[in-house]
Order: C-alpha cells, then structure tokens, then sequence
C-alpha cells in the first residue's frame, strides 16, 4: 500500500432525483433488487455430493474457487473502488461503491462454501496453492497494472475484461459439476455471482463506451488497439492457468471454448464487435444449460431446425402497466 | 414489412438493428423516453426487445415496449418477436420475449446475446426475409 489513495477532490450532496444518466438509476435498481448474502443458499445440503468426489476432483474444486475469490479481492477492494474518481456523475460513484461492496460478499461466499465442505488444512492448502500459481498471480498483477495506471478509460477496459471474461475459466467448473447433478446449491451461489457480474460488465462497458464519445478519433483507435492487446495477452495467461487446472480432469479444451464465448461477450460489453468464431464457442451445451436453463433450446423458429412456432412459456407478470 | 426494436442509450439492440438495416431490413427504433408519443404500426412487424429488470415477475419488458403493444393495432400487425439479452442472467435469459409472445400470443422467433454474433445477423436476417415472403404470398 506504498501509493497514495486517489480520492475526489470536490463532492456534492447527491440528488438521485435529478438523475443525469438514466442507466445509473436503473443499474442501481438492479443491483439492489439482485442483492443477496450466502447465508441464504442452503450450501450444506451439498455435503453428501462433495463426498462422492475424488481427492483429485475435491482439489481442483478448492483451488478454482480460491481463483476465483482472489479476483473478487482485486475487484473488490482496487478494481471497483479505483473507478470512482473517475466517473461522470455522482450516481455512477454510487453504483461503484454498490459493485465493490457485491464483490466483497462474493469473495467471502467461498469462504462459506469451503467452511461448509472442507477442513481447515484442505481450505490452507488451496490459498497456498493460490497465492503460489503463477499465472494466477501474473491475471491479478496484470489487471492491477491498469488500476493502478493513469488511464481512465483503459481502467475501465481491465475491469470489464476481469468481471467479463477472467472470472470464466473458474466458473466453468461449477456449472461442470452442476450438469453432473453434484454440488447444486453452491452452483446456484455461483449463479448468482455470474448475475451480478454480467451486470457489472454490462454497466463498466457501458461507461467505457461513454467516455470514449469525450475523447477524439485517434484516442478511440488506439483504445481499441490497447483493448484487443490486453485481451490477447490475459487470453494466453488464462490458457496457461486453464491447462494448469483441468489437464488433471481432462476438461481443458471444453474450459478453452467457454473462455472464448465469454471473450466475445466482454468485447461486446465495450461495444466491438466478437473476435472468436463460432467454431470456437460453441460451448458444451451441457454447460450452457446450467448457465441458463433454457438457452440452449434449439427452437427459435429462424434457427433453422425449428419447424414449428413457439408461443413463449407461460410467464405471469406483475407489471400493471399492461391495458390487456 | 418493418423490425421495430426498443433499445435503452446502452445501445446494444441498436447495434444489432444497424446490422439487420446494412443486410437491407427496414428497422424503427421506439422512442427512448417512455413519456414520448409511442408508434403506429400500418403493416405487419416483427419486434425485437432486450429484457430490463431485476426479477422474473417485474420489469422485464422495457416501459417503452408496454406502451408500444397497448396499443390494439399495434398488437394485431405483431407478427413474432426476438429476443436480445444474455445467458448469464440465468433463468430470465430473453425473459421480455417470451412474456411478449405469450401475451400477445405470437412466435418467439430467435434470440441473441448482447450486440449479436454475425451468425445471429444472418440467420434473422434470412429468417425475416423468409418470413416476409409468407406474409406476402398469404396476401396474394
């Protein structure tokens, strides 16, 4: 903690009644409404499933979720918070500070599931494991490069790359045992992180995109250039660190194309356009079905396979501005 | 034949509609502002809409596109809608969509995530075009 906090130099009282940005108001509503702490997921029912996994399974499990929870930290207690002094109005400082206090409550929701599934020299043994990964040390120590830098739209960048793309090679792993019908309820634990990070992604993306309508033609480019740069040179770390954990399994290749789709998805949340093809993306549908139950139905009528329409599920909705 | 499209100042359903215009659809976009007067529809539609909101039962189609399908006319040319969201939001993935198409009883045509993948631009735009045809044979 050698530097110096950078803070504000000037606040005024906030008045959320006089909103500049209505994407502020409606993040906050959304992540407030999304709020959630991991006392309320049932993770000991999970117990019994834990026990039917190998010693192997069990510590590739412990080490993917101290990874996870490391970034989470970064984010938490640098990421989110280095981003308020630059922001562009006074609700998005609010919302950031929403964003980094969500990360610190995923952060300490490993901790819950480990307490809950592991012993003390189990849970030790995979912080060691993390803090002595290479490539996990090098993901946190490049993301905190940028936070720490002078740039604020190429902080920005990092942020949404972390919350977008770095948090995937971990979160296939849960989804993994959850399409196995092991460890469902801390799969639901992580659905929720997934949730709040998309919002996350979404919204830093969104601000990036914002600030790049300030700044002229040739800073765009070279924004442009710097962010496929880093998503090139987090990609190949996070190739290294995907072999370094699920070699052992035999599941890297399927690891590798979710990094991808999810790649296209944090390009996306800064408005460029997909990099990888679809011969590369194409996720386990599997896993895609434990992300979101019914993503993977092929029966959208323009897919091609689909022959027949499909009138959507039934749905009630609350909303009373419907006339019929 | 026309795509009506509601997409917030994030400007993601936006981003895919200018593709779907450049592959030579006829795209409107809604108002931004629920408060502006809403549109007309004079010819069949297909609507695309993103999903807004924090649950499963609230929120999840954007003010914009209420005010747009209470009106009847508007309801009775709504020939399917598309759904643009995001598998990380789980279970409300497209969650406007289906809620449109059952309320208005009309097909869940195709859905995408964020800005679209080229994939997702050609199979609608092929779908529409498809779907266009019909239209204009059944009126013949």
């Amino acid at each position: 903690m050698a530097e110096k906090v950078k803070l504000i130099s000037h606040v005024d009282a906030i008045n959320w009644n006089r909103i500049e940005d209505p994407v502020d108001d409606e993040v906050w509503d959304r992540l407030t409404a999304n709020f959630w702490l991991p006392e309320k997921v049932p993770l000991s029912n999970d117990v019994p499933s834990w026990n039917t996994l190998t010693p192997e399974e069990k510590q590739l499990t412990m080490r993917v979720f101290t990874g996870l929870t490391l970034l989470d930290t970064v984010q938490g207690t640098v990421g989110a918070v280095s981003l308020i002094p630059d922001s562009l109005t006074p609700h998005e400082e609010a919302v950031y500070t929403n964003i980094a206090f969500m990360e610190s409550v995923h952060a300490k929701s490993y901790s819950s599931i480990f307490s809950t599934l592991s012993s003390t020299k189990e849970i030790d043994d995979a912080f060691r494991w993390s803090t002595e990964n290479q490539n996990l040390q090098r993901k946190a120590d490049i993301v905190l490069s940028y936070y720490r830098g002078d740039s604020p739209l190429k902080r920005k960048v990092a942020s949404t790359l972390l919350e977008s793309f770095l948090f995937y090679s971990g979160f296939y792993l849960p989804m993994y045992w959850s399409s196995h019908a092991k460890l469902t309820n801390t799969a639901d634990l992580i659905r929720l992180i997934i949730r709040d990070e998309a919002v996350h992604g979404y919204y830093i993306g969104y601000k990036y995109q914002k600030g790049l309508e300030r700044v002229d033609e040739a800073t765009r480019e070279e924004l442009k250039a710097y962010t496929f740069d880093l998503l090139f040179e987090l990609y190949e770390n996070e190739v290294q660190y995907t072999h370094d954990l699920y070699d052992s399994v035999g599941l890297s290749e399927d690891v590798k194309k979710f990094l991808h789709y999810n790649a296209n998805k944090a390009l996306m949340n800064l408005g460029y356009e997909p990099m990888f093809p679809k011969d590369v993306t194409d996720v386990n549908p599997a896993i895609l079905s434990a992300l979101s139950p019914n993503a993977d139905e092929n029966h959208d009528f323009f897919s091609g396979s689909g022959s027949s329409y499909v009138i959507g599920k039934a749905v009630n909705t609350e909303d009373d501005d419907w006339d019929f | 034949m026309t795509v009506v499209y509601y997409s917030s100042s994030s400007n993601y359903t936006h981003a895919f509609a200018q593709k779907l215009r450049a592959a030579g659809q006829h795209c409107v976009r809604l108002p931004l502002l629920t408060k502006d007067d809403t549109l007309l529809m004079e010819e069949p539609f297909v609507l695309i809409t993103p999903t807004y909101g924090a649950g499963p039962r609230r929120g999840a189609v954007p003010k914009q596109v209420i005010k747009f399908l209470n009106v009847p006319q508007n309801r009775e040319l709504l020939c399917g809608v598309i759904g643009a969201g995001n598998t990380n939001f789980g279970e409300t993935y497209c969650q406007a969509a289906h809620i449109v198409a059952q309320k208005c009883q009309v097909p869940l045509l195709y859905r995408f995530e964020l800005l679209g993948l080229p994939e997702d631009v050609r199979n609608v735009n092929e779908g529409l075009n498809r779907l266009w045809k019909q239209k204009l044979q059944r009126r013949a």
